[in-house]
């Protein structure tokens, strides 16, 4: 699998860290909560962010961003799917035949997307729609599956769980910013479709600055319209492209040389 | 609707990558040369072909109410369609090796990785949602990986030859091919709206 080679020349220093001989050491006690335990969340919301340096999950980062509100509630989704699916695979790891693993890995994953597509249907049925497919995609979204064969086939559970926790989120925080500057760009409002909507720029009454008024702070923004290329998926392509930019100009040990 | 333009339509109007942005892991991964992602992507239309229809006969006969069981059965969707993918992918990958090492060999690798592609299950998503009915699953499984297929072929000869250019550092590889892909995006976007059926109305 590609996204294993990708894993490997990612995060061979996660790898390293969890066969560290302190660790090693420390394992006599199992702390619940000790500095393993925390790198293993906050790694992946920067140095080892599933999509802009493990390029995992790419799919659904671009499809479902335009707007912040369904964007917000696709990360919970992966991050429960990621979280749990982590934890079972990790608890019956021993037991799974490595020829069929991926399709025993699949139905683990599968059933759990199953558990979020029919809560989504029941409690929210607009966004549900809004999602369509990307919800059922979640199933082939690299990053679970990527940190099932990664990492919860050869770990304990709760720091598996652990893993899957940290790497959803990061995934999440991509798709949230990248939602964010999408909707504020290119709709001018925050949280469209949630209870609380907030209109912030466009030319009519209801938004806070309003770019036709006649008076006030609107008439300093006559000129400003929102861009209708945000909208479109290819925007996303181009955020994220930037976001990797940046990051990687500020560390420069994640520029590959190929 | 017939079934060239569901082809057409699938390959180049509603692009799976371009317009979709499916299957973008192993896209962004496997474009690194031409002849890489010329094998991934004959065995992406290979595989695409082969479960859609499947899946469309999975999900009309045994999954719907007017089925073979009686009852609905939708819930079960997504555990079934993986599953058949990836038993097809496990079978395809069989029938190459024994009937074809040679292509078997250049596609090797990349038969398992189609399985947790997303352009696979996203097709037989977008199948049932759109309410395809069998020849037209089969022309949108066909066109759409063929429309991969160019993309993902695209790409990577773009980044052949962007090796010999002066881009930033920090923008090389992964960046650069996010920005190239939203630039090819926008590039396909002047075909959307173009309605294959509404093209042959006028014709006659």
């Amino acid at each position: 699998m590609a996204e294993n080679t990708i894993q490997e020349s990612a995060a061979p220093e996660k790898e390293n860290i969890v066969l560290d001989p302190q660790v090693v050491e420390k394992k006599e006690r199992e702390p619940l909560f000790g500095k393993a335990e925390r790198k293993l969340l906050t790694d992946p919301l920067s140095d080892n962010n599933p999509v802009t340096v493990q390029v995992l999950g790419v799919c659904s980062a671009l499809a479902v961003t335009s707007v912040v509100y369904p964007s917000m509630v696709m990360a919970v989704a992966v991050v429960f799917v990621c979280a749990f699916s982590n934890l079972f695979t990790s608890i019956i790891r021993n037991h799974i035949p490595k020829q069929v693993r991926m399709i025993v890995q699949l139905v683990i994953i599968a059933t759990l997307v199953t558990i979020v597509e029919l809560t989504l249907k029941r409690f929210s049925y607009p966004v549900y729609k809004e999602l369509s497919v990307y919800i059922g995609l979640i199933i082939t979204n690299c990053i679970v599956m990527g940190r099932l064969e990664a990492y919860a086939m050869a770990n304990k559970p709760w720091r598996s769980f652990l893993d899957g926790l940290g790497n959803g989120i990061g995934y999440g925080l991509i798709l949230v910013v990248v939602a964010f500057i999408r909707e504020v760009t290119g709709k001018g409002t925050l949280f469209a479709g949630s209870g609380i909507e907030i209109k912030i720029i466009g030319p009519s009454t209801e938004y806070a600055i309003n770019t036709v008024a006649t008076s006030g702070i609107g008439t300093w923004f006559s000129w400003y319209s929102n861009n209708n290329l945000m909208v479109l998926p290819a925007a996303a392509m181009f955020i994220i492209g930037i976001y990797i930019w940046i990051q990687r100009s500020i560390n420069p040990k994640l520029v590959d040389i190929s | 609707m017939e079934f060239f333009n569901i082809f057409i339509k699938a390959a180049f109007i509603e692009n799976l990558v371009l317009a979709y942005f499916l299957g973008m892991c192993s896209y962004l991964a496997v474009s690194k040369t031409v002849q890489t992602a010329f094998g991934l992507g004959l065995a992406v239309i290979f595989v695409l072909g082969i479960t859609m229809p499947i899946n469309w006969m999975i999900n009309e006969y045994l999954l719907s109410e007017n089925g073979l069981l009686g009852m609905d059965l939708t819930f079960l969707r997504f555990i079934l369609f993986i599953a058949v993918i990836a038993s097809m992918v496990q079978l395809v990958e069989l029938v190459v090796e024994k009937f074809s090492p040679s292509l078997y060999n250049s596609l090797g690798i990349f038969l398992p990785l189609i399985t947790v592609n997303c352009a696979i299950l996203g097709g037989s998503l977008f199948m049932v949602s759109r309410e395809y009915n069998f020849s037209e699953s089969v022309a949108f499984g066909l066109g759409g990986g063929f429309g991969w297929f160019l993309a993902i072929i695209a790409l990577a000869a773009i980044r052949e030859k962007i090796r010999y250019s002066a881009v930033p550092p920090a923008l090389r590889g992964l960046g650069m091919a996010f920005i190239l892909t939203g630039l090819m995006g926008m590039a396909f976007m002047s075909l959307m709206g173009i309605d294959p059926q509404a093209l042959g109305d006028l014709t006659h």
